[in-house]
């Protein structure tokens, strides 16, 4: 089956960052293809390289970032959601003038249309959140 | 329209304090381009997205409400209002802003965008979607 996931929250200020990491995990050792994984409302804070986590906890961001590269998942920050916090990466850093990118590897900034495109294009579209 | 998926938005947190029901309503007029079928859905707290006469003056965040009346013209015109939410709130459909659309297959009638249903009508509407985006 074809499966696309939205992630609506933060990394640890809220677990559906985590739950969403297990299920994708699940879902690939299941044989099931990730069209897309898209990063909305604080959720693009997924898609920072800056940030530090103590040595003894999960490094979110990273695990993301392996997951993709391990298993070439599409990770999508939204552009709106993103400019709002602070998530940068090359074109945007050119764009808006920024003096540096944070974007963690593997991940990209696109727009909304790549949400709807993951709905129309997959079976099953799963939103993790409040 | 064979081809398109039906979406339906669900709107459940109020309109400030978190940014949840401004960043739907984005990728409902982001989506509305995609001509996919479309439907919204107003419970819990999200009744109070539709509410007239919103000012956020005090709050120093922008009012977004505005927006909703240009739904009509993104041919977004199924918005669908929880009955239960709008009793246990005190509200009637007069609270509401009025949204229309107008019907090209009928010389551009004007017509209501907003039907008040209940629980029991609105679980059967999202049975029929393809998709449900929750917010």
């Amino acid at each position: 089956m074809k499966i696309s996931i939205q992630v609506s929250e933060g990394p640890y200020n809220h677990e559906a960052s985590v739950t969403a990491i297990n299920y994708v995990k699940a879902a690939v050792e299941a044989g099931h293809d990730i069209f897309r994984v898209f990063f909305y409302h604080d959720g693009v804070n997924n898609g920072t390289k800056y940030a530090t986590p103590p040595q003894d906890d999960m490094n979110i961001q990273k695990t993301w970032s392996e997951l993709a590269a391990a298993h070439d998942i599409d990770l999508v920050v939204c552009v709106a959601a993103a400019q709002r916090r602070g998530i940068v990466d090359q074109g945007e850093m050119e764009r808006n003038k920024k003096d540096g990118m944070n974007i963690m590897d593997g991940f990209r900034i696109s727009g909304l249309g790549q949400l709807i495109e993951a709905g129309i294009e997959s079976d099953r579209l799963v939103v993790f959140g409040d | 329209m064979s081809d398109a998926k039906k979406f339906m938005y669900i709107n459940r947190k109020a309109p400030y304090g978190t940014i949840y029901a401004w960043e739907s309503l984005e990728v409902v007029l982001i989506g509305a381009a995609f001509d996919q079928e479309v439907s919204l859905a107003f419970v819990d707290d999200g009744v109070y997205q539709l509410m007239k006469g919103q000012d956020t003056t005090d709050v120093g965040i922008k009012n977004f409400s505005p927006t909703y009346a240009a739904l009509g013209d993104y041919d977004v015109n199924k918005i669908y209002v929880e009955k239960e939410s709008l009793e246990a709130r005190g509200l009637t459909l007069e609270d509401l802003q009025h949204l229309v659309w107008e019907d090209e297959d009928e010389d551009w009638a004007e017509k209501d965008s907003i039907r008040v249903v209940t629980s029991a009508e609105l679980a059967e509407i999202f049975e029929q979607q393809d998709i449900t985006l929750s917010f």
